[in-house]
């Protein structure tokens, strides 16, 4: 379906980005194809989220392209990468729910400011997707009130809300006891298979990630050290790789 | 050592010049964010008032002693009323509420972007194709230069009030004769300028509070430190800034003299 010539989704070409003179990325080349899940491992502080970040244009890259769909969106203004952002839902690390409003209405947030449904529909819709993460009947719970579990659930729902081709999730199970760590991998996968769904996971989870990821790409001080399947990651000649292969029970 | 400091802070000012620019301009493009603009001002307005109304009334019964204390030594203590409408429209009022709205919405706004910006809600905003410039700065701008007009209109009805409370107490003065003495001296004229001047104050609140929330660093800790940085650098700026705008009120209307 998609061949090697496809042109992917997501390509960093030699991405470079530097915060007050220390590299967090250096020389990052990267490219997910469509349907597909890239994990991206590595130690704390390894420019993992930073990658992330610059898929949305959250962040720019200081030398180097960033290519979403095909289209260049290193230098679009906040404008100008609407368009594009719409087509990504972003899962945050601690969820980044809006406090002051309700679980529902944040899940409902994106489809008010971007769709021109009824009131009614909105509604539906948001608590379908909350249904979906187990929270259906945490529409009116204010997000202080959740769990970190739950609200890491939350984000996931609300990162649904408008059904993007492309998924970001940084860190699904920090913090998150392995069952409910274990759903939510289960529901991106379900996506990935149902709705072909472009998945890119910032994870220290091994198991997560080989149960999710076709590609597994480690990072370390902003450089992909290895990249390929489960099976290749244990195998590689880097040390550091195989060790953090190894420590399979760590997550978080 | 001094000019590096000095240089600090032009370039702070700099910053801020900016930032406020940006605010004017974003205000007047679309989307206008309405709802969100009506939302804020309400919360803002509401939750300030019983706070502006209680000082305002506090206020009123303290000027009425000065004023009553002084003006007694002349035997003009019919000029009480009067006094104490000129003092609160004029100044007193505009000021005070000045200065108690840096404390209670800059406080909050620079706390709450602060907090906002921590836990990457405002990432979140921007990821989900929604400028947090507009939706989050903007509308406490717009918020706070309409609400802070009316709040100290508020602020000056209940120290009038207050003032009327405290004259009854002396003399058992009627209010309708001493709201008619009070405005004596005061017309809208005098009452336009005057307070309009406060929307001024509470664009310098928004602005200061918005920019010290957004520009938090060191994680939660910094949150506190926003907000203390919202309430003296607005404080400051707005004591400043009366300075210019009292001048300014004068050379334009100079029979307010």
């Amino acid at each position: 379906m998609t061949g090697p010539h496809a042109e992917p989704v997501i390509r960093f070409d030699r991405v470079s980005k530097s915060f007050g003179g220390r590299r967090v990325l250096d020389d990052l080349s990267l490219e997910v194809h469509a349907g597909r899940a890239c994990c991206i491992l590595g130690r704390s502080g390894t420019g993992k989220s930073v990658a992330l970040k610059h898929i949305v244009g959250l962040l720019k890259p200081d030398s180097g392209r960033v290519v979403i769909e095909g289209r260049d969106i290193t230098d679009l203004d906040t404008r100008a990468l609407t368009p594009i952002r719409l087509r990504i839902g972003f899962l945050f690390q601690h969820a980044a729910l809006f406090d002051s409003i309700s679980v529902g209405e944040n899940v409902a947030f994106p489809l008010r400011r971007h769709t021109r449904l009824p009131d009614a529909e909105i509604r539906r819709r948001a608590r379908e997707k909350l249904a979906q993460v187990g929270l259906g009947d945490d529409y009116d719970t204010m997000p202080a009130a959740l769990s970190g579990g739950m609200r890491k659930r939350a984000g996931l729902a609300r990162a649904l809300a408008l059904d993007p081709p492309i998924l970001l999730v940084d860190e699904p199970s920090a913090g998150l006891d392995p069952v409910t760590s274990a759903e939510i991998d289960a529901l991106m996968l379900g996506l990935k298979r149902g709705a072909k769904t472009t998945i890119v996971v910032v994870t220290h989870n091994i198991p997560s990630a080989t149960a999710l990821g076709d590609e597994l790409v480690f990072l370390h001080e902003g450089r992909v050290l290895a990249r390929g399947t489960a099976a290749d990651l244990a195998r590689s000649p880097e040390p550091m790789v195989r060790a953090f292969m190894q420590a399979r029970g760590h997550s978080g | 050592m001094a000019w590096h400091s000095l240089r600090l802070a032009l370039v702070a000012a700099g910053d801020y010049a900016v930032f406020a620019g940006r605010a004017v301009l974003e205000a007047f493009r679309p989307p206008w964010e309405l709802r969100e603009i009506l939302r804020q001002t309400l919360e803002l307005g509401a939750r300030s008032t019983p706070l502006v109304a209680a000082s305002g009334f506090a206020i009123g019964v303290v000027l009425s002693l000065h004023t009553r204390a002084s003006l007694e030594r002349f035997g003009a203590e019919a000029l009480v009323p009067a006094g104490i409408g000129l003092a609160l429209i004029r100044e007193t009022g505009p000021l005070t509420a000045g200065l108690l709205l840096a404390g209670r919405l800059g406080a909050g706004i620079g706390a709450e972007l602060a907090a906002m910006k921590v836990t990457e809600q405002v990432d979140a905003l921007e990821a989900t194709a929604v400028d947090p410039f507009k939706f989050l700065v903007v509308t406490r701008v717009v918020a706070c230069v309409v609400a802070v007009p009316i709040l100290t209109t508020i602020l000056n009805f209940f120290g009038i009030l207050g003032g009327w409370t405290a004259e009854r107490a002396v003399t058992g003065m009627p209010l309708g004769l001493y709201v008619e003495r009070a405005f004596s001296l005061v017309d809208f004229g005098l009452y336009i300028p005057s307070t309009l001047k406060t929307a001024v104050f509470g664009f310098i609140i928004a602005i200061v509070g918005a920019h010290q929330g957004l520009h938090v660093t060191g994680g939660t800790e910094g949150v506190g430190r926003a907000a203390t940085r919202s309430v003296v650098l607005a404080s400051v700026a707005l004591i400043a800034a009366n300075v210019v705008l009292v001048r300014l009120i004068v050379f334009l209307f100079p029979e307010l003299a």
